[in-house]
C-alpha cells in the first residue's frame, strides 16, 4: 500500500470488485485471487464471459487461476519487477501507450535534477554504512522564475520522468526477462502483446495482485512498477482499469484505514515523531507543499493535515482539547524507534530496543488480539524463543492458538525452551467470532458494509469492544487512583458511551464519522450544521475546535442521513457496477479513485462505453469525482493527494529508489544478471541476533514459497476437528516439480523434508506438473512451494508443521514486511512411504 | 426418496410410470469446467444441504479430496495436470455427480421395484425405502456414480437436490458456486447457454471446444461444457457411454416378457379356477406352517 500512496496518493485498491467486470484484459501477478479470493474472482470470470476479456496468469505456480487463464506465462520467484519492466519497455518500443493520458496524468514532464543517478545497481545518495539513501538526491529540478519546478511537456528534455525511465528500462529486454525471469522470450512477448493492447482510450486493463507481491524484499518496489505501467497504458480512475490490491480478510482495509501499524494514526496521519514538540512543528513536518508546475492547479488535499489532525485530537480529548493547551498534541505518543511487528519481536528476543535516546529494555508484556505470530512469523522458532522471554502475554482469540501454546510447542519439531524456563504467564481471553459480533467490515474496494450479528458468542466469549473496554476502564482506574508518569494521557482520553463497557458500534461509527461540537455558520451567517450534528463529509472538517472526527477518510459513512454502512439498495444507474446506494465507500463515496483521469482534458471519458466521470458542460456526472462537481476540466488534476496533483513515474517518496529496479531475494538464488555485486535490495532489513540464519545458495539451491489455500481459514480451519473444509483439504503437503522429485527419488504422495538455515519440516510430496525449472543468468533454479495453514495446535490427525519453521527474518525497508515469497531451501526424501 | 409430490416418468422394474402426467420441462445442470477453479464450495455444499458424514480423507498428493465419489460424498471436483496435445498444459477441474441420464442405466439395471425413479421433470433419484441394496444400479451406470453406503445399505448419490428444486430452489452446488460456472434451469435454455459458451471458446481459438450431452444415454440432464471436447476422459468422462446393452435388453425386452409370462400365469391361474373351483386341501395336511 505504501507504493500506490507513493504513486497515486492513497494506498487501497483504485478500483472496487465489482468493476473488474468492465475490464478488456486482467493481469493477475503476485496473486492467485481463484485461490485466495474465489468470490471476487467471479467479477474477472464476468468479464470473461461477458465482454471476452483476456485472463493473463503470470505466476511461479501454474495455479487455480491460472487454470482458468486465457494465457499463462510463468516467472522465477521474486522477479517481477524485471518482467514489469520488460511490458513497459515493450510498451514504449512499440508505441503501445497511451501517450495523451501520459502528458496530463502523469508526472512524466517533470525534470528531474541533476543529482539523481543510477549506476550499477545503485542510485545516488546510497550510504554503505546505514544501508540508506539520501532521498534529497532524487528531487526535481527547481524552477527559479516559478518558485517551483521544470516540466517539459514535450517528453524530450534528456532529464524528464519520462527520458529517464526510458534510459532506466532500456536493459529489461526480452533476452534480459528470459535470463532473470526464466520466462520463454515467446511467452513474455505473448504477455507484453496482451497486456500493452489496453495502452489507448478504447480499451483498458486492470491487475490484480496481492501478498504474491507485497512478501518480498522488493515487494513495495514491484507494486510501483505495476503502478507505472497502468500509468502508461492510461490504465489508471477508469472504469475496467487500475491497480487493485486484494486484501486477503474481509476488514483489513478498515484495519489500515483507523490506524493498524504503528507510523499512522486514523485516516493514515503521520503518527507524530519524537523532536516534534508542538502540533506547529508537527503540521509543518507533514503537510505537504502545492506543487504547481502543470496548466493545472493542484488540490493538495494533504494541504488540509490541520483540520484532519485538531479534528482528530478532539475526537481523542474531547473538552480537555483546547487551542490554548495545543488540542492536547502533548498526549498523542511520540514515536522513538520502528515499532512494526518484526522489530517488536526482535526486540523481546534480545530483550534490547533501540531507541532514538539509545538503548532501552525489550518489552516485558506483550498483546496480541486476533493475531498469531508464531504461526505468522518468519521464522517460528525465533517466535516462539522471543514469547518466551515475557513476564506476561495476553492472547485474545477464538480457539487455542500456536501463540497461546507456544510453551508448549513439540520439543522434537521446535527449540522450545523447558517450561520452567520460561517467565511468561499467559492469558488467553475467548473472543467472539465475526458472526457473533456487529459492526462493518471495510472490504478491499473500500466499501463499507455494516453486518448484523447473527448469534450470541459462546460461553464466556467477549466481543472485541467489550474487550478493549474493560482493559481501558480498569487501566484508567489504576492511573486515576494511583497516578503514574503523564496519567493524563489515559484520564483525558473521552470515552462518551452509553454503555462505557460494551459500548454499541453504531456509537462508534458516529464518532469515527465526526459531528460538529458547536453550531457552524458559514460566511453569511447561514447555519451549516447545528452542535451535535454528524458531518455529510470531509470539507466540513475544522482546525479550530468546532468539530471532531476519529477517521476523516471515513467520514459520510454515518452522516445526517444515518448509518450509510447498512444501505443495501442496489440501484446501478451508471450500469458500471458502482452501486453509489450501497453501503458507502471511503472517499466520500467514491467507487473509482483518480476517476478525473477516466477523461480527457477537455473532460470527455476516454471511452465513452465506460465513463467513469463526465462534464457535462456544468457539472461532473457519473461517479462521485475526485473534487467538488462544478469545478471545470483544467481546474483540478486527478491526483489531488499528491501535491504534485498529477500520478508519479518516478517517486523519490520510498526508500528503496525513486524507480524500482530488479534485485534478487535477501536469500539470494545466484548473482544478479544486471549488477552482480549489488544483488539483493541494498535498502532490505536483514536481523542479527543468534536465531537470525540466512542461507545460500550453495547450501540451498532450491527456492521457496508459502501460500494459502482455498479450503482453509488462516491457521483456524484446523482446529475444527469434523470440520468439512479439513475433510476437503486434509493436510499439509510439499509441492514440488516433478524433475525434482525424479532428482531426489520422492514419489507422489511420499514423505519429504524441507531444510532452510532456520529449520526443517516434514510432509507428503505432491509431485507436480504445475511448478517448473527456472533459470537465473543461465543456471536452472528448482522450485517448490509449501502451504502454511498448519501448526502444532488443533484437532487430532490436523495439526501439521508451521511453515514459517523456513523463513527467513527478513524484510522490505518501506514497510517492513518479511520476505515469504522467495527464499532458499534443500529438500530429500524422507521417511515413510505413500501414505 | 426425497420428492414424493413429483411426479414419476419412469421406474426400476416397473412398467409404467405415474397416470395422467402433468408436463413438465426437463431441469439440468450447467457447469462450464472452463470457468471452474476447483474451489471445492459444491462439495462443502453437498455434503451439508444433504447433511452426509464425513468421510476421513488423507492428502495423498492432489488437490483432489478423494480419488472417486463416496456414498457419502455425491460431488467431488476431480483434477487433472493434463498436457496437451500441442504441448501446452492444462490443470483442469470437473465437478463429478450424478448425470441424470435421460436413459438411466442405473434405473434400467435396478431389479427393485421402484428404487430407482426418475421423476418427469428428468431428475433419476433413489428410494431408499425401496433400495435393496445390490449394487446392479452402479454396473448399470457407465460414471460410475452410485455407491454402496455401508451403514444403511442402500446405493446413495446425488439427488440434483430434488427436495430443493422440488420447491422453486436451485441445487446447493450451484447455490454455492463462486464464479457462476454452474447455473440451474431448464435444459433447453442450460443447452443453449452452453451452446453458447462453445461458440466463445471456439471462437477464441479452442475449435476443439464442445458441450459434453452424449447421445448414448438420451443426452444427460447434466450438461458440461468441455474447453478440450475432443478429450472427454482427460475430465474423466467416458467417451461414448451407454446403458450396458445387457442392461437394455433386460429392460426393454426380457423385463417385458417376464411381465407376460406372469400375466399368463395369472391369467391361466384364474383360468384353472373358474375351470377346475378352488383347489380342496388334501386331508393329511397339517395346518399354516405348511402354507
Amino acid at each position: 500500500m505504501a507504493s500506490l500512496a507513493a504513486t497515486f496518493g492513497r494506498g487501497a485498491m483504485t478500483n472496487g470488485w465489482v468493476d473488474i467486470k468492465n475490464t478488456d484484459v486482467v493481469l493477475v501477478m503476485g496473486g492467485n485471487p481463484a485461490e485466495n479470493h474465489p468470490c471476487g474472482f467471479k467479477w474477472a470470470i464476468e468479464a470473461k464471459k461477458t465482454r471476452n476479456a483476456k485472463i493473463v496468469s503470470v505466476d511461479p505456480r501454474f495455479t487455480r487461476t491460472s487454470a482458468v487463464a486465457d494465457l499463462y506465462a510463468p516467472l522465477r520467484p521474486g522477479t517481477d519487477i524485471a518482467f514489469l519492466y520488460g511490458i513497459i519497455k515493450y510498451a514504449l518500443d512499440h508505441k503501445r501507450f497511451h501517450e495523451d493520458y501520459v502528458k496530463i496524468h502523469t508526472n512524466a514532464p517533470f525534470i528531474v535534477g541533476e543529482r539523481y543517478s543510477f549506476n550499477d545497481g545503485l542510485f545516488a545518495g546510497f550510504d554503505g554504512a546505514k544501508k540508506e539513501y539520501d532521498k534529497a538526491n532524487w528531487n526535481y529540478e527547481p524552477d527559479p522564475k516559478t518558485n517551483s519546478y521544470q516540466v517539459d511537456p514535450t517528453l524530450q528534455n534528456p532529464r524528464c520522468v519520462f527520458q529517464l525511465l526510458k534510459k532506466h528500462v532500456e536493459r529489461y529486454t526480452p533476452e534480459m526477462v528470459e535470463k532473470i525471469c526464466g520466462t520463454p522470450k515467446d511467452q513474455f512477448l505473448k504477455v507484453a502483446e496482451v497486456v500493452t493492447s489496453t495502452g489507448n482510450a478504447e480499451r483498458a486493463g486492470t491487475i490484480l495482485y496481492a501478498l504474491g507481491w507485497t512478501q518480498h524484499s522488493t515487494g513495495v518496489q514491484i507494486i510501483r512498477t505495476a503502478a507505472m505501467l497502468q500509468l502508461l497504458l492510461g490504465n489508471v480512475g477508469r472504469p475496467g482499469g487500475g491497480v487493485n490490491a486484494l486484501r486477503g480478510h474481509s476488514n483489513i482495509q478498515g484495519a489500515t484505514d483507523i490506524a493498524g501499524t504503528f507510523e499512522i494514526l486514523p485516516g493514515y496521519l503521520a503518527t507524530p515523531r519524537g523532536g516534534l514538540n508542538n502540533l506547529t512543528e508537527y503540521l509543518e513536518k507533514v503537510t505537504p507543499t502545492t506543487l504547481n508546475k502543470q496548466s493545472w492547479t493542484t488540490m493538495n488535499y494533504w494541504s488540509n493535515y490541520p483540520k484532519l489532525a485538531v479534528s482528530l485530537l478532539m475526537a481523542l480529548y474531547g473538552k480537555s482539547a483546547t487551542k490554548e493547551n495545543d488540542w492536547n498534541y502533548q498526549l498523542l505518543p511520540k514515536v522513538d524507534g520502528n515499532y512494526s511487528w518484526m522489530y517488536i519481536f526482535d526486540d523481546m528476543y534480545r530483550g534490547k530496543s533501540k531507541r532514538a535516546g539509545g538503548e532501552e529494555s525489550g518489552p516485558e508484556g506483550f498483546i496480541t488480539f486476533g493475531m498469531n505470530p508464531v504461526g505468522i512469523g518468519p521464522n517460528s522458532d525465533k517466535m516462539i524463543a522471543a514469547l518466551s522471554k515475557l513476564k506476561w502475554m495476553v492472547v485474545v482469540e477464538n480457539v487455542e492458538i500456536e501463540t497461546a501454546a507456544f510453551w508448549k510447542a513439540p520439543k522434537d519439531q521446535y527449540q522450545t525452551p523447558d517450561a520452567k524456563d520460561i517467565p511468561t504467564e499467559v492469558y488467553l481471553l475467548p473472543a467472539s467470532g465475526f458472526c457473533e459480533k456487529d459492526g462493518t467490515f471495510t472490504n478491499s474496494a473500500r466499501w463499507m458494509q455494516w453486518k448484523w450479528k447473527a448469534i450470541d458468542p459462546p460461553g464466556q466469549s467477549k466481543t472485541d469492544q467489550e474487550i478493549v473496554s474493560r482493559m481501558f476502564l480498569a487501566v484508567r482506574d489504576l492511573y486515576r487512583k494511583e497516578g503514574g508518569a503523564l496519567p493524563e494521557q489515559v484520564t483525558s482520553v473521552t470515552w462518551n458511551y452509553t454503555n462505557p463497557i460494551n459500548p454499541d458500534l453504531d456509537e462508534v461509527l458516529k464518532d469515527i464519522n465526526g459531528k460538529a461540537l458547536v453550531d457552524i455558520k458559514d460566511k453569511d451567517g447561514k447555519l451549516v450544521k447545528a452542535a451535535g450534528q454528524q458531518l455529510d463529509n470531509f470539507a466540513q472538517i475544522m482546525d479550530d475546535g468546532t468539530t471532531m472526527c476519529g477517521n476523516w477518510l471515513h467520514t459520510g459513512v454515518y452522516s445526517s442521513a444515518g448509518n450509510n454502512a447498512k444501505r443495501r439498495n442496489n440501484a446501478d444507474p451508471t450500469g458500471l457496477g458502482m452501486f453509489h446506494e450501497w453501503g458507502f465507500s471511503w472517499p466520500a463515496n467514491r467507487r473509482i479513485m483518480y476517476n478525473r483521469a477516466s477523461a480527457d482534458a477537455d473532460g470527455k471519458p476516454w471511452d465513452p462505453t465506460r465513463p467513469g466521470i463526465v462534464w457535462n458542460g456544468e457539472k461532473w456526472v457519473g461517479d462521485v469525482p475526485d473534487f467538488k462537481p462544478d469545478s471545470p476540466p483544467g481546474q483540478f488534476g486527478a491526483f489531488i493527494m499528491l501535491p504534485e496533483g498529477v500520478a508519479r513515474l518516478y517517486a523519490a517518496a520510498l526508500n528503496d529508489g525513486p524507480f524500482p529496479e530488479h534485485y534478487e531475494a535477501m536469500e539470494a538464488a545466484g548473482d544478479n544478471p544486471l549488477h552482480p555485486k549489488v544483488t539483493s535490495n541494498p535498502v532490505g532489513v536483514r536481523f542479527s541476533s543468534d536465531k537470525d540464519k540466512y542461507g545460500t545458495a550453495s547450501d540451498f539451491p532450491i527456492v521457496c514459497t508459502t501460500y494459502r489455500l482455498t479450503e482453509h481459514y488462516h491457521y483456524w480451519t484446523k482446529h475444527h476437528g469434523n470440520g468439512r473444509l479439513n475433510e476437503v483439504q486434509p493436510g499439509f503437503f510439499v509441492e514440488i516439480p516433478e524433475g525434482l522429485a525424479k532428482e531426489k527419488g520422492i514419489s507422489n504422495g511420499g514423505q519429504v523434508k524441507v531444510t532452510s538455515a532456520r529449520g526443517s519440516i516434514t510432509g507428503v510430496a505432491m509431485v507436480t506438473k504445475r511448478l517448473h525449472q527456472m533459470q537465473i543468468g543461465g543456471k536452472q533454479v528448482w522450485h517448490v512451494g509449501v502451504p502454511l495453514h498448519w501448526g502444532f495446535m488443533g484437532a487430532a490427525g490436523h495439526t501439521g508443521p508451521l511453515a514459517n519453521k523456513l523463513t527467513p527474518t527478513v524484510m522490505d525497508a518501506n514497510t517492513w514486511t518479511p520476505e515469504y515469497k522467495t527464499f532458499l531451501v534443500k529438500i530429500e526424501k524422507a521417511e515413510g512411504g505413500v501414505a | 426418496m426425497n420428492s414424493p409430490g413429483l411426479q414419476i416418468r419412469q421406474s426400476s422394474a416397473s412398467l409404467h410410470g405415474d397416470t395422467g402426467q402433468r408436463k413438465m420441462p426437463v431441469v439440468s445442470k450447467y457447469i462450464d469446467t472452463s470457468t471452474c477453479i476447483g474451489c471445492k464450495a459444491c462439495e462443502v455444499a453437498c455434503q451439508e444441504w444433504n447433511d452426509l458424514g464425513n468421510v476421513d480423507t488423507k492428502q495423498v498428493g492432489s488437490y483432489q479430496t478423494m480419488p472417486q465419489l463416496n456414498a457419502d460424498f455425491w460431488n467431488l471436483i476431480k483434477f487433472n495436470e493434463q498436457t496437451l496435445t500441442d504441448g501446452g498444459f492444462a490443470w483442469l477441474m470437473r465437478k463429478d455427480q450424478c448425470m441424470h441420464c435421460a436413459d438411466p442405466g442405473c434405473l434400467r439395471a435396478c431389479p427393485a421395484p421402484g428404487a430407482i425413479v426418475q421423476y418427469e421433470n428428468g431428475i433419476v433419484d433413489v428410494n431408499p425405502d425401496a433400495c435393496i441394496g445390490c449394487g446392479m444400479c452402479a454396473t448399470g451406470c457407465p460414471f460410475d456414480v452410485p455407491k454402496y453406503h455401508k451403514e444403511s445399505g442402500k446405493m446413495a448419490k446425488c439427488t440434483l437436490c430434488v427436495d430443493r428444486v422440488d420447491v422453486g430452489l436451485e441445487p446447493a452446488c450451484v447455490k454455492a458456486c463462486p464464479t457462476g460456472c454452474l447455473h440451474f434451469g431448464t435444459k433447453d435454455d442450460m443447452r443453449a447457454l452452453a451452446d453458447q459458451r462453445v461458440d466463445q471458446l471456439r471462437a477464441n481459438g479452442l475449435a476443439q471446444a464442445a458441450v459434453y450431452d452424449p447421445p448414448g444415454v438420451g443426452g444427460t440432464t447434466v450438461v458440461t461444457v468441455l474447453a478440450h471436447g475432443d478429450h472427454p476422459e482427460w475430465y474423466g468422462l467416458p467417451r461414448d457411454p451407454h446403458v450396458p446393452t445387457g442392461m437394455r435388453f433386460w429392460k426393454s425386452v426380457l423385463r417385458p416378457v417376464g411381465f407376460i409370462a406372469m400375466a399368463a400365469a395369472v391369467f391361466g391361474a384364474i383360468g384353472h379356477y373358474l375351470s377346475y373351483g378352488p383347489k380342496k386341501p388334501k386331508e393329511d395336511e397339517s395346518g399354516p406352517a405348511a402354507l
